[in-house]
C-alpha cells in the first residue's frame, strides 16, 4: 500500500513548519530544487531554535567550558566531570516549558525522562534530580491545575523510573502566567573511561533502533517549542508527547548491560525531532553519512507516514550504531527486557542524509548543513536599560517581626514541602541532604567518603532589572549554595529561559545575561559543561522575566564534614560573614519589596566575585575543618529569612543583636557573597580573627523563639507554622 | 541465612535491598530475575519496591501472575520467609499470598517523607528484634499504599495477631484501615509492609531503626561498612 506523502509545497506550508522565507530559499539553494514535504519536516525539526540554537550560539560559545577536571563540555547529551577515583559525573539541565504549560502532567513527565534519557545515554546510571519550576501568579486562573499537573508528572516520571530528587525551585510571577518553565535536572555517575558519545565511526556500519516503538505522538514538538504561544494553544496539545517510565527504567537497564558489552561504537537518544535529529547529529558529528530504512522502524500505529516517522516524538527510543559482529549479543539484551531492537540502516561515506520508505527515496539531503551547520543568526539587540536605583527614604517601612512572618507565608519564600514530599526523594538509599536545604546532596556508590552537592539557582527579578547581573547572581547563588554544605564547586548547566530572540530588547537582556554568566564561571572556575536553551516564551507578544537557571555540581570529598541550616546547638555563635557594614543594605528588587509591598523597584545587587570567592573558600574551610556547626546562604529575603529558616530547620530559636541604622535593610536587604555561620561559642573571636572577609558575630542560638534585634521575640512554632503553612492552603489540601 | 532478591522488571528499589541484605547479614543475596528458570533454594526471598510493569494495571496485579509467583508460593507453602516492602506488598496481596488490597493513598498523590511505625505483633521472625509497642521511625515511598480489607477479614488478621506495624502518633500518611503499615499471612511466614526500612539502615541515612527487620531475619547483627 503506498500512502500518498507528497501535498504542495506552499509559502502557507513553509510558514506553518517554522520555516522563514529566507529561510526556505537557503534550503531551495542547498539542494536546488524544491524539497519533499518529509524534507520540509526535516530542514523545520533542524533548523528549529530548539534543535539549532541558531540565535543564541553565536553568544553561547563566549562561555567558559573548559577546566581541569571537564572531560566534556557542551555539544553532546550532557556534561561530564571528573570526580576522581576513576568516576565522572555527567549531567545536564533542559527546558520542557512549551509542552508542559500545555498538558502539564505529560509535558512535565516526559522533560525528566528527556533530561534522565540524556544522562544514560552517556553510559552513566542516573543518580539525583532536580526540578526549577516557574508558575504565574498564585491566583491566575490556570496556577493550581498547572502545579498540581507538573508536580504529579514529575513524580510520576521520577519515582517510577527510580531517581531520587533532590532539590530544585518553585516560585510564581505573574510573567509566567502565559508561559510556565519546566526545567529539569539530572545527573549520573560513570567510569571516566567509559563515556559514550553520540559520533558515530566507521562507514557501512548498522544503525540500530532501541527502545519503545515509534507513534504519532509529539509529531512537530521541537517546532512548536520554538515558537511563541497565540490563542490557538488548546489546539497544540497533540504535538505534547507521552511518557512511559517503565519502558524507560527498562532502557536504562538494557543501554547499562549492552554498553557494558563492548558493542556500542556511538549512541543518540531520540529527544526533540526524534529519529531525525538523533540521525543526522550521529552522521554529522562523524563526518558520515546516514541511510535510514524506514520500513524496519518498529511503529505502533498504522499507516505512519514518512513524515510522521521522522518527526514522531514517541519517548524512550535511542539509536545506536553497534559493532557488527556484537549485534545478536546486542539484540539479545533487548530481548531480554522486552524492547524493541531494529537495524534500521547504516552509516555511509557520502555526507548525505537518505531515507527510504516503501522503496522510494523521500529525503536525500546534505548531512553536514542539517545539522552542525545549521544556519546561525547574529539577531540585532539593544543594552537593556538598568533602572535608577531606589532611594533610601522611598523604602517603605514594615516591622521586622512581621515581615519575616510575611514572607515565610508568601507563595515564593514558604516551604515546598507539598511539592517535594511528592517526590522520591530516598530512592537509592544515597540521600544525605533532601529537598529543603541549600543544596540536594547524595553519596557517591562505590566510595566510602564521597558525595555530590547539586544546586539550582536564578533570581528572575534581578535579571529583569539587570540582565548582567542577574546572571552573574544565578552564578554566585549556586556556588554559594554548593559551599554552602561543604562542596567544592566543579561545574554546572545552564538552562537559558528568554522570549522571543526576535525582538531587539529580549536578545539585548539574552547577550547580557550570557556575558554575565560568563564572567562568573570565569572568576568562580566554574566552567557550563552542558546547557539548553529556551526561547519564544511569549504569549500574545508579552515575554517571561529572563530566566537563565543554573544548575551547578559540587564534590564532598568526605561526608562527614558536610554542613546543613539548622542551627545545631544552643549557643552557638552565629557570624555573619562576607556582609558590608550594616549586614544588609540593598533593597532595590528585593522579596521584600516585591512579596510584601507589591513593589518592583531599583537596581538589582551588584555580585562582586573577588569577594564572593573570598569569602566561599573561607566558609569551606571552616565546614572542611570542622568549626561550623551551621551554614546558610543568604540570598532572597535577605538576613532575616536566612535566620527564620536555620531556626525552623534546627528547631532551635536564636537572640540577635539590634542592627546600626535601618532593620528593614540590615534584615532585608539582599547584598551577595553573604554566609551565615554558626560555631560554637568559644571558637568566635579565633574564627573572626583569622576571617579574610568581613565576619562580625551577631548573635546567639538558644530558646524557643527568634528575636531578631529589637523586634518582637517570635516562637520557632510560629515561624514552623507559617513557613509550612502557605503551600498546602494555596493547594486546598493538607499534606496528608 | 540465604537470602534471594526478585527482580520483576519495572521494580526500582532492588539495589537498595540488596545493598540493606548486604550490608546487614554480611553475604549478599542472590539476585533472581523473575524470567530465571530457577529460584535457588534460600530461607529468605525478598521482593522490593518499585512499579512493576508500571503498574500501569493495578499496583503489582501484572508481577502477581507471572509464573515467578507460583513458584514463591510454593516456598512460602513449605515455610520459606517472604518479605515484600511496598510494590512488593502489593504484589503479595494481588497473588493471594496476604489478605486485603492496596489501594490508591487518600491524599490520591505519591507521598515520600518518614513516618513512626509502632510493632503491634513482636512475636514474627520479621519485628522479633523489636520490643511490642515500640515505635520507631521509617520512611514511605507510595502512591498506592491505602491499606484495605473488608470487616470478616480485618477482624481475623487483628484476631491472629497478623498485624505487624501500624503507623504511629498520627502519621497514617495514606488512609490505611486501622493504620496498617505491615501484615504477615496466617502462617506468619509471609510479611508485606508499604514502608523502606532498608532506607533508614545506617547513620548516613539520618538512623538506624530499619535494620531490625533485616537484623531478625538473618541473624547477628553485622556491622555496616
Amino acid at each position: 500500500m503506498t500512502i500518498p506523502n507528497e501535498p504542495q509545497i506552499t509559502p502557507q506550508l513553509v510558514a506553518d513548519h517554522g520555516l522563514k522565507p529566507e529561510e526556505y530559499q537557503k534550503i531551495l539553494d542547498l539542494i536546488g530544487r524544491e524539497p519533499s514535504f518529509t524534507e520540509l519536516g526535516i530542514f523545520s525539526a533542524m533548523w528549529n531554535e530548539h534543535c539549532s540554537y541558531k540565535s543564541s550560539k553565536k553568544w553561547l560559545k563566549t562561555l567558559p567550558t573548559k577546566g581541569p577536571r571537564v572531560l566534556q563540555g557542551p555539544g553532546e547529551n550532557a556534561g561530564v566531570v571528573d570526580i576522581g577515583d576513576g568516576q565522572a559525573v555527567v549531567f545536564k539541565m533542559e527546558s520542557h516549558n512549551h509542552p508542559s504549560f500545555i498538558e502539564p502532567y505529560q509535558g512535565a513527565a516526559t522533560g525528566v525522562g528527556g533530561i534522565l534519557r540524556d544522562v544514560f545515554t552517556m553510559g552513566a546510571r542516573p543518580i539525583a534530580a532536580m526540578n526549577a519550576l516557574r508558575f504565574g501568579e498564585p491566583d491566575h486562573e490556570k496556577t493550581k491545575h498547572l502545579v498540581s499537573g507538573v508536580v504529579a508528572g514529575v513524580g510520576g516520571y521520577g519515582n517510577s523510573f527510580g531517581v531520587p530528587t533532590v532539590g530544585g525551585e518553585v516560585q510564581f510571577d505573574a510573567r509566567y502566567n502565559g508561559n510556565i518553565l519546566v526545567n529539569a535536572f539530572a545527573a549520573g555517575l560513570a567510569d571516566a573511561d567509559k563515556i559514550f558519545l553520540s559520533e558515530a565511526k566507521g562507514v557501512g556500519l548498522p544503525v540500530v533502533y532501541l527502545g519503545a516503538k515509534t507513534g504519532r505522538d509529539g509529531v512537530g514538538g521541537a517546532t512548536m517549542a520554538s515558537a511563541e504561544f497565540g490563542d490557538d494553544i488548546e489546539e497544540k496539545r497533540p504535538t505534547v508527547q507521552v511518557g512511559d517510565p517503565f519502558t524507560e527504567k527498562r532502557l536504562l537497564e538494557a543501554c547499562l548491560e549492552l554498553m557494558a558489552t563492548g558493542a556500542v561504537i556511538a549512541i543518540q537518544d531520540m529527544g526533540a525531532a526524534g529519529l531525525t535529529c538523533s540521525a543526522v547529529e550521529m552522521g554529522a558529528k562523524g563526518d558520515l553519512g546516514v541511510e535510514l530504512n524506514l520500513d524496519a522502524v518498529p511503529v505502533r500505529e498504522e499507516n505512519m507516514t514518512a513524515y510522521e516517522m521522522m518527526l514522531s516524538e514517541s519517548q524512550e527510543r535511542m539509536l545506536m550504531v553497534l559493532h557488527p559482529e556484537k549485534e545478536a549479543e546486542a539484540r539479545a539484551v533487548f530481548e531480554k527486557w522486552e524492547l524493541d531492537f531494529a537495524t534500521v540502516g547504516k552509516t555511509t561515506d557520502d555526507l548525505r542524509f537518505r531515507v527510504l520508505w516503501q522503496g522510494t527515496e523521500v529525503a536525500n539531503l546534505p548531512i553536514k548543513e542539517l545539522g552542525d551547520e545549521a544556519p546561525e543568526y547574529d539577531r540585532p539587540w539593544v543594552a537593556p536599560t538598568v533602572p535608577a536605583p531606589i532611594a533610601p527614604d522611598a523604602v517603605p517601612q514594615m516591622d521586622v517581626a512581621d515581615a519575616v512572618l510575611g514572607l515565610l507565608n508568601s507563595a515564593n519564600h514558604s516551604s515546598r514541602r507539598w511539592v517535594y514530599e511528592q517526590y522520591d526523594t530516598l530512592i537509592q538509599g544515597n540521600s544525605l541532604q533532601t529537598p529543603g536545604g541549600d543544596a540536594g546532596v547524595v553519596r557517591v556508590e562505590g566510595h566510602p567518603q564521597k558525595a555530590l552537592a547539586f544546586s539550582s539557582d536564578v533570581n528572575p527579578r534581578y535579571c529583569e532589572a539587570d540582565p548582567y547581573e542577574g546572571g552573574k547572581q544565578a552564578v554566585a547563588e549556586c556556588w554559594r549554595n554548593l559551599i554552602a554544605t561543604g562542596a567544592e564547586p566543579l561545574a554546572a548547566t545552564d538552562n537559558l529561559n528568554f522570549g522571543n530572540p526576535e525582538r531587539p530588547e529580549i536578545m539585548g537582556q539574552i547577550v547580557h545575561a550570557i556575558k554575565g554568566i560568563g564572567e562568573a564561571c570565569t572568576a568562580l572556575e566554574f566552567p557550563i559543561v552542558s546547557g539548553n536553551v529556551s526561547l519564544y516564551n511569549e504569549t500574545n507578544g508579552r515575554g517571561i522575566l529572563p530566566t537563565p537557571t543554573i544548575a551547578g555540581v559540587g564534590l564532598i570529598p568526605d561526608h562527614k564534614h558536610m554542613a546543613r541550616k539548622g542551627f545545631a546547638t544552643e549557643g552557638d555563635a552565629i557570624l555573619l560573614i562576607g556582609a558590608p557594614e550594616g549586614w544588609g543594605t540593598h533593597l532595590g528588587q528585593s522579596a521584600y519589596l516585591r512579596d510584601l509591598h507589591g513593589r518592583r523597584e531599583g537596581t538589582a545587587p551588584h555580585v562582586d566575585l573577588d569577594a564572593e570567592k573570598a569569602t566561599g573558600h573561607f566558609v569551606l574551610s571552616l565546614i572542611r575543618e570542622g568549626t561550623a556547626t551551621a551554614v546558610h546562604d543568604l540570598s532572597d529575603g535577605g538576613l532575616g529569612l536566612g535566620l527564620a529558616e536555620m531556626a525552623i530547620a534546627g528547631k532551635i530559636g536564636a537572640t540577635i543583636d539590634a542592627a546600626d541604622g535601618n532593620p528593614v535593610a540590615a534584615f532585608f536587604g539582599e547584598d551577595q557573597n553573604r554566609y551565615l555561620v554558626t560555631v560554637r561559642a568559644e571558637d568566635a573571636e579565633k574564627v573572626i580573627a583569622s576571617a579574610p572577609v568581613s565576619a562580625v558575630r551577631i548573635g546567639k542560638t538558644g530558646g524557643e523563639s527568634l528575636k531578631l534585634g529589637a523586634a518582637r521575640a517570635i516562637s520557632v512554632a510560629d515561624l514552623a507554622a507559617a513557613y509550612e503553612g502557605w503551600f498546602p492552603a494555596f493547594m486546598g489540601a493538607t499534606i496528608n | 541465612m540465604k537470602s534471594a532478591v526478585v527482580v520483576f522488571p519495572g521494580l526500582n528499589r532492588d539495589r537498595d535491598m540488596v545493598t540493606a541484605l548486604e550490608k546487614i547479614g554480611g553475604t549478599p543475596p542472590v539476585v533472581v530475575w523473575h524470567k530465571d528458570a530457577e529460584l535457588p533454594d534460600v530461607d529468605l526471598i525478598v521482593i522490593p519496591g518499585g512499579f512493576s510493569y508500571g503498574d500501569y494495571l493495578r499496583a503489582g496485579a501484572i508481577a502477581a501472575r507471572s509464573p515467578m509467583m507460583d513458584t514463591i508460593r510454593e516456598r512460602a507453602e513449605k515455610g520459606v520467609h517472604v518479605l515484600g516492602v511496598c510494590n512488593g506488598f502489593q504484589i503479595l496481596t494481588e497473588a493471594g499470598l496476604l489478605p486485603g488490597v492496596l489501594m490508591r493513598n487518600a491524599s490520591l498523590k505519591f507521598v515520600c517523607k518518614e513516618v513512626k511505625l509502632s510493632v503491634a505483633n513482636a512475636n514474627t521472625p520479621f519485628s522479633k528484634e523489636y520490643a511490642s509497642g515500640q515505635v520507631f521511625r521509617c520512611p514511605i515511598a507510595h502512591h498506592d499504599g491505602n491499606y484495605f480489607a473488608d470487616a470478616e477479614t480485618l477482624k481475623s488478621i487483628e484476631d491472629n495477631g497478623q498485624v505487624v506495624f501500624r503507623y504511629a502518633e498520627d502519621t497514617n500518611p495514606n488512609g490505611s484501615i486501622n493504620d496498617i503499615a505491615g501484615i504477615t499471612n496466617a502462617k506468619g511466614n509471609v510479611l508485606g509492609m508499604m514502608p523502606h526500612p532498608e532506607n533508614l539502615i545506617e547513620p548516613a541515612h539520618g538512623g538506624e531503626d530499619g535494620r531490625g527487620i533485616f537484623a531478625g531475619l538473618l541473624g547477628p547483627v553485622n556491622t555496616y561498612g
